[in-house]
C-alpha cells in the first residue's frame, strides 16, 4: 500500500512538474501570449482561492461568502510591500506588516491563554479581550517598526536588486496570507458560532465591509498610496506563472496531506453531523475555526499573488458580486472535490473569460452576470455534485488501508449479529 | 455485589431541566453501579432522551449535579465529557453518512491521535507511524463487529442492521467507560433485535462497559436489562429489576392510561390460567 501511495505521489508531481515547465516553455517561446498567460495566472489564482472555499464549504459546510474579503486583503497588503519597496525603496511596509503578523499572532496566543484561566467568560467579552489584544499589538507594531525600518532597508539594499525584490515578493504575499488569515480568526470568532446560514449572510457583510474600507483607502485608512477609488497602480508585475504555479502546487499537496488525516476526518464530521461529531469527541468549534482560518490563509496567498498579476488593483475587483466566482467555481468542480476545483478554475479562467471574450462581439461582459447564473442553474439540475462528480486524481484520492488478515482468534471473538 | 461496594460511576441527583416554561425533567436521580446494565424506560416524551442530552452535554442542566467517576460533568462541552469516558448512539441513527465505514471508526480517534496538525500537513514520521497505528486498531474493531468487509462502503448505504452495529462500533472506538444506548432496536425486525440482545452482553463483557439503555420494547428491556428507571412526565415514577418493574401498578398505568392496572392484572391472571 505505502508503496503505491508513495508511487502516485511521484507521479502526481512529475505530472505536475512537467505541466508547469511545459507551459513556461511555451511562455518563454512566445507561443502563448500575454493574454493567455495572464488567464493560466488568473485560473491558478482563482484556483488557490477557490481550494480554500471548498475547504470551508465543501468539507467543512460553512458556507462561505467572506472569502473574497480576505482575497481582497492579502492583494493590498502585498500591493503595499512591494509598492513601497520598489517605489520608495523603503521597507517600511515589510516591516510594519511582519511585526504586525507576529505581534498579533502572540497577542492570540495570550489572550488564549489568559482566557483558559477565566473560564466561562461568554462569546462576546472573550472577542473583546482579542480585540483589544490585537489593537494593542498594531500599535506596537508601528513603534516598534518605526526603529527597525530604517536598519532592515539598507541590509535589503545589500543583496542584488532583482533578488532582493523577489525576497521582498515572497516575503508579502506570505505576510498577506497570514495578515488574512489572522483577520479570520479574530472575525470567525463570534461568527462562527452562528449556523451556516446566518454565518454566509455575515461573511457577506465582510466582504462589503472590505470594499467599501478598500474604496477609501486613502481617506479613512490612510494609506494614500492605495488611492481608492481611483483604483491602486504601480505594483510591480512580478507573479510569474512559476510562481503562481509552485504555490498552487504547494498548496494542493498541503490540502491533500490536510484532508488524508485526523484532523481532515475531524473537518468532514462536522459537515456530516455536527452532533454526532460533539459526541465522538470533535471540538466542532475549533475544528471550524481551523478550517475557515485555513480557507482564508489561501485566499490571502492568491490576493497576493493576484496583485502581482496585473500591476493594478481596483476596489470594483472586489466587489461582492465577483465574491460569487469563486463560489461558482467551487460549485462546478464538485463540493469536497479538490481535482474538481483545480480543474474548474482553469476552465472557469480559460473558457469563460478567455475563449468567451475572444468569440463574443463586444458588451460580452454585460451578459456575463447573467450568463454564470444560467451555467450554475443548468449545472445544478444537471450535474449536483460538480463537473467530475466525486472523482480525484489518484494522487489526491483517499487510499484505502489493506484488509487485515482475520486471525482464528478474532473470528472467535467477533460479535453476534451477522444476520440482517 | 462487589459493585456496589465501589464508588458508583455515574451519580445524578436532583437534576432538572426547563425550556421555557416546560420542566422536561424534574428532580431526575439515579445512580449507576460500575459494570451495570441499565434500563431508563417510559412513554414517549417522557424525557429519556433529554436525560441522555444532559449527560452527554448537548444540553446544559437547569440545576442539580451529574458526577461521573466523582468528577462534576455539569457545564463541560460534549467533546470534553466524551475524553472522560462517555460515548453514545442515537435514537435516529447518526453516522457520518458520506463518508466510509473505515472513516466513521478513525473520527472516534481524532481526540488521541497523537500527532497534530503539522505533522499531518508536511507528513513526518510521527504521521505515519500513528496513522497506521490508529487504522489498525479501528480495523480491530471492524472485525470485532463482522464490518471488516465494508470498510471501504460509504456509511449510508449499508443496511440499517449494519449501520446500527456500526454506530456502536463508533461509540466503542471513543474508548468510553460508560455507553450509552439510545433505543438500539428501534426499526429492527425479531431475528435484529435478538442479535442485537446478545450484542449488548457481548461487549460488556468484551470491553468492561457500563450500559445505559433507553429502550421501547420491552423484550430487550426486560431480557438485557439488571436495573431498571421509568420515567413519566420529566419524574422518575418507578425503579427496581425487571420483575419489579412489570409488575409495577404506576409503570403499567403511565404506559397504558389510567385503570388500565387492574385490567392488566386480570389479563394476566387470565392468561395464566390459559396456560
Amino acid at each position: 500500500m505505502k508503496l503505491s501511495a508513495n508511487r502516485s505521489t511521484i507521479g502526481f508531481i512529475a505530472v505536475a512538474v512537467a505541466l508547469i515547465v511545459i507551459v513556461q516553455l511555451l511562455i518563454s517561446l512566445g507561443v502563448l501570449s500575454a493574454f493567455w498567460t495572464t488567464l493560466l495566472n488568473i485560473g491558478a489564482v482563482m484556483a488557490i482561492v477557490s481550494l480554500g472555499l471548498n475547504l470551508i464549504y465543501g468539507f467543512n459546510g460553512q458556507f462561505s461568502l467572506g472569502q473574497w474579503g480576505f482575497y481582497a486583503i492579502g492583494a493590498y497588503a502585498a500591493a503595499d510591500v512591494t509598492y513601497r519597496w520598489s517605489q520608495d525603496k523603503s521597507a517600511s511596509g515589510l516591516v510594519i506588516l511582519l511585526l504586525v503578523v507576529i505581534l498579533v499572532a502572540l497577542a492570540f496566543v495570550g489572550t488564549a491563554y489568559l482566557l483558559s484561566k477565566l473560564r466561562g467568560l461568554d462569546a462576546l467579552s472573550a472577542f473583546a479581550m482579542y480585540l483589544i489584544g490585537v489593537v494593542t499589538a498594531v500599535v506596537l507594531a508601528v513603534v516598534i517598526g518605526g526603529v527597525l525600518i530604517m536598519p532592515v532597508t539598507s541590509l535589503l539594499q545589500f543583496l542584488p536588486a532583482d533578488f532582493a525584490l523577489q525576497v521582498v515578493f515572497l516575503l508579502a504575499v506570505l505576510l498577506a496570507g497570514c495578515l488574512a488569515a489572522e483577520i479570520s480568526y479574530l472575525f470567525g470568532l463570534p461568527v462562527l458560532t452562528l449556523g451556516s446560514d446566518y454565518f454566509g449572510i455575515a461573511t457577506l457583510g465582510f466582504t462589503i465591509i472590505v470594499k467599501v474600507l478598500l474604496d477609501n483607502s486613502d481617506t479613512m485608512l490612510g494609506f494614500v498610496e492605495m488611492k481608492g477609488a481611483r483604483g491602486m497602480v504601480g505594483i510591480p508585475k512580478l507573479s510569474s506563472w512559476l510562481w503562481v504555479s509552485l504555490f498552487l502546487l504547494l498548496i494542493l499537496i498541503a490540502t491533500r496531506n490536510l484532508l488524508q488525516s485526523s484532523n481532515g476526518r475531524a473537518i468532514l464530521s462536522v459537515r456530516e453531523d455536527e452532533i454526532a461529531a460533539k459526541a465522538m469527541g470533535i471540538d466542532v468549534a475549533h475544528q471550524k475555526i481551523l478550517t475557515f482560518v485555513i480557507g482564508s490563509l489561501f485566499a490571502g496567498l492568491a490576493g497576493g499573488l493576484y496583485a502581482h498579476v496585473n500591476g493594478f488593483l481596483h476596489p470594483n475587483t472586489f466587489n461582492f458580486i465577483k465574491s460569487f466566482d469563486p463560489m461558482i467555481i467551487v460549485v462546478f468542480g464538485g463540493l469536497g472535490s479538490v481535482s474538481g476545483t483545480v480543474v474548474a478554475a482553469f476552465t472557469w479562467a480559460l473558457v469563460l473569460e478567455g475563449f468567451l471574450r475572444i468569440w463574443l462581439p463586444e458588451g460580452f461582459e454585460t451578459w456575463r452576470f447573467v450568463v454564470y447564473p444560467l451555467l450554475l442553474l443548468i449545472m445544478m439540475l444537471l450535474r449536483p455534485k460538480g463537473l467530475l462528480g466525486a472523482f480525484e486524481f489518484p494522487f489526491l484520492r483517499a487510499v484505502l488501508p489493506p484488509l487485515r488478515k482475520r486471525t482464528g482468534n478474532a473470528a472467535s471473538e467477533a460479535a453476534p449479529g451477522e444476520g440482517g | 455485589m462487589s459493585a456496589q461496594n465501589q464508588r458508583p460511576l455515574l451519580e445524578i441527583t436532583a437534576l432538572n431541566k426547563n425550556f421555557g416554561g416546560l420542566r422536561a425533567v424534574k428532580d431526575f436521580d439515579m445512580i449507576i453501579p460500575q459494570g451495570g446494565l441499565v434500563g431508563l424506560i417510559g412513554p414517549n416524551g417522557a424525557g429519556k432522551t433529554t436525560v441522555f442530552n444532559l449527560i452527554t452535554g448537548i444540553y446544559v442542566a437547569t440545576s442539580g449535579s451529574i458526577k461521573f467517576k466523582g468528577a462534576e460533568i455539569v457545564g463541560l462541552p460534549p467533546f470534553d465529557i466524551t475524553k472522560m469516558g462517555i460515548a453514545r448512539t442515537f435514537q435516529n441513527i447518526r453516522l457520518f453518512g458520506n463518508l466510509t465505514v473505515l472513516d466513521n471508526v478513525r473520527i472516534a480517534y481524532h481526540p488521541h491521535a497523537g500527532y497534530g496538525l503539522a505533522d499531518a500537513v508536511l507528513r513526518t514520521p510521527r504521521f505515519f507511524q500513528k496513522e497506521k497505528e490508529l487504522t489498525e486498531q479501528a480495523q480491530e474493531f471492524l472485525s470485532v463487529f463482522n464490518l471488516q468487509d465494508r470498510q471501504g462502503v460509504i456509511a449510508k448505504n449499508l443496511p440499517y442492521g449494519e449501520q446500527r452495529r456500526l454506530e456502536i462500533a463508533r461509540a466503542l472506538a471513543a474508548d468510553p467507560t460508560l455507553l450509552l444506548l439510545d433505543e438500539p432496536a428501534a426499526g429492527m425486525n425479531p431475528n435484529e433485535v435478538v442479535n442485537l440482545m446478545e450484542l449488548i452482553h457481548f461487549i460488556r463483557d468484551r470491553f468492561k462497559l457500563t450500559i445505559l439503555l433507553i429502550e421501547h420494547q420491552m423484550r430487550v428491556v426486560m431480557g438485557v436489562c439488571e436495573h431498571i428507571t421509568v420515567m413519566d412526565f420529566g419524574e422518575v415514577i418507578a425503579r427496581g429489576n425487571p420483575a419489579e418493574i412489570q409488575s409495577n401498578p404506576r409503570v403499567v398505568e403511565a404506559y397504558l392510561g389510567r385503570g388500565s392496572a387492574a385490567l392488566a392484572q386480570k389479563l394476566s391472571e387470565r392468561r395464566s390460567h390459559v396456560a
